[in-house]
């Protein structure tokens, strides 16, 4: 018995060997490595020079780190619930029975896989403060647009909304949510005299709740690293309005090779990701429900 | 009663089906603004109110386009990638995935949610390291740092096929070990044919995520020759961005190969959310 479960054991990390090595070679070595850059002056070409704190007591000075910090926080804040709010809202719509909903959905779900390079392309002309198609159209109801990627404050609200055209993901997710609740919780509902609205509170809310905690949490993480939009529509600018932490990062590390403060940002970020995750996780004990008897 | 019931949900059904047709609209529009743009003279892109519908299209825009914009290279360096980084998931993601489910090892709980927990760290972390291995071993500014992780696995994908080998009943795997066979074969012959459905998944989300990348080609790429899409588009931008009509062609040549492949795979992956047991 002994024998056979160290075969096992001998036959399952062969099996999971490929990953480990990467897992060794492409997280762990670089977890450690670059905490170890952290504390160091790092510009590749000279070994790292040991200089303990120093580049995170230097970040706190930084303006321009906070400004990006500060940037990304707006965008968490503006990316997570209206990307929530437009997700759920196209998956309610997305449900229902219609003949041509097949159409609805691919068209609506299409610019999930546009990549970002060329939505971010087509979103400047787009939202171009004269030319572009939003100000014409408001032109011809003679209303003046904003300048939208031009303006400082506009700027990273263009981002956040342009954002909304790949909100067919979200939208997916919740589909397959709603439809996997139980029709009968329905019925049951509509016997009691409950309305469409008390319905979506009480039985729809509740229950694609696993989903919701699910695109808490990777729609968080994801927009506390946004890039490349910001650094492909507008490069941070104007004033550095829209200067994301990810950019500002990628700036020191590669445009002035400067690896150790590069590498002390990334450890920040690090654990901001970790705290979010752990409050969100955390919270969702109280308000994430599991139907029927499932763990 | 049961009329009036019935004509409520019509008019319900016809609500939802105008909501929808708006919200469709604007999906569509960037990109129909996009192609009439693509389609346009110099001296129109100035006119108030546009010309939704340029006529006589102009589609020479697509051929001083492809003159400032090597499409054709930079769309080979793109299929090269993304080509070779699918092979590599296809290859590595599903046996480890079979070492996460069909064999009982001590120990292998703790990896796999060690390696669910890796989802959660952002490449920022990881990313200076990275890019510090391959420089030292002379693979920066080749392909190779961005298809090379994908032989390793990547642990969405290996969620996603642990799933579904978890539905694979285990007498059948016991049937094939009474017959002699050995848990290689097992996987091979019996796993891997059975998973066809997770597999194409994989290798479809595996496809997008490579195609879409820009943060990793930025980060290693510096020869022209060597840019993918990604590259390319964003330096045509940054060069030529006041010409609109030929920015958005090449745009257009961009999204192209995208239609294409969603031609293909929107069944897939719009279906595909049942096997990502998200629905739990």
């Amino acid at each position: 018995m002994k024998k056979s479960k160290r075969r096992n054991l001998i036959k399952g990390l062969l099996f999971i060997m490929p990953w480990l090595i990467g897992f060794t070679v492409f997280t762990v070595y670089p977890i450690a490595a670059s905490f170890y850059f952290s504390l160091t002056e790092y510009h590749v070409t000279t070994p790292p020079k040991w200089v303990g704190f120093e580049n995170y007591k230097k970040l706190f000075s930084d303006d321009l780190f906070i400004i990006s910090l500060k940037n990304t926080l707006y965008y968490a804040a503006g990316l997570v619930p209206i990307g929530l709010f437009v997700g759920l809202f196209l998956a309610l719509l997305l449900v229902q029975p219609l003949r041509e909903i097949v159409f609805y959905r691919g068209i609506i779900y299409f610019p999930t896989i546009v990549p970002a390079y060329a939505f971010a392309t087509i979103g400047i002309w787009f939202f171009h403060p004269y030319l572009g198609f939003i100000n014409q159209i408001l032109d011809f109801f003679g209303i003046p647009g904003p300048m939208w990627l031009s303006d400082e404050k506009w700027a990273k609200f263009t981002i956040i909304l342009l954002s909304q055209w790949g909100a067919g993901g979200t939208a997916l997710i919740y589909m397959a949510a709603i439809k996997d609740i139980p029709k009968e919780l329905y019925e049951a509902a509509i016997l009691d005299g409950a309305n469409r609205f008390q319905m979506f509170w009480k039985i729809t809310v509740p229950l694609i709740s696993p989903a919701t905690l699910y695109y808490l949490v990777t729609s968080t993480l994801a927009a506390l690293q946004i890039f490349d939009l910001p650094q492909i529509m507008t490069g941070g600018g104007p004033a550095n309005s829209t200067l994301s932490y990810v950019m500002y990062l990628y700036r020191h590390a590669f445009s002035y090779v400067n690896m150790g403060y590069a590498s002390a940002m990334a450890w920040i970020l690090f654990l901001i990701s970790f705290v979010l995750t752990f409050i969100i996780f955390g919270s969702s004990k109280k308000w994430v429900y599991y139907f029927g008897s499932r763990r | 009663m049961r009329l009036g019931k019935r004509a409520k949900e019509m008019i319900r059904l016809n609500t939802v089906r105008i909501l929808l047709i708006i919200v469709t609209f604007v999906y569509v529009l960037p990109f129909f603004w996009m192609i009439s743009t693509s389609l346009k003279a110099d001296q129109d892109l100035f006119l108030m109110p546009p010309k939704w519908f340029p006529i006589p299209p102009h589609w020479e825009n697509y051929k001083q386009a492809i003159q400032y914009f090597p499409f054709f290279t930079y769309f080979k360096n793109s299929v090269i990638i993304t080509s070779l980084s699918v092979l590599g998931t296809l290859l590595s993601s599903p046996m480890v995935a079979y070492g996460f489910s069909k064999i009982k090892w001590p120990g292998r709980d703790f990896f796999f949610y060690l390696m669910l927990s890796t989802m959660m760290l952002p490449f920022a972390v990881t990313m200076i390291p990275t890019f510090i291995i391959f420089k030292k071993l002379g693979l920066v500014n080749t392909l190779w740092p961005l298809i090379i992780p994908s032989f390793f696995g990547s642990p969405g994908s290996i969620f996603l096929i642990r799933q579904f080998f978890n539905t694979i009943p285990d007498d059948l795997i016991d049937a094939a070990k009474i017959d002699g066979a050995t848990d290689w074969q097992i996987y091979w012959k019996i796993a891997i044919p059975l998973s066809k459905p997770v597999l194409t998944l994989v290798g479809l989300f595996q496809f997008i995520g490579s195609w879409n990348n820009y943060l990793g080609p930025l980060i290693y790429i510096s020869d022209e020759s060597k840019y993918p899409l990604a590259l390319g588009l964003p330096t045509f931008l940054s060069r030529y961005g006041t010409h609109w009509n030929w920015m958005m062609a090449a745009a257009t040549l961009s999204v192209i190969p995208i239609v294409i492949f969603f031609f293909f795979a929107q069944s897939y992956l719009i279906e595909g959310i049942k096997l990502t047991g998200l629905k739990e």
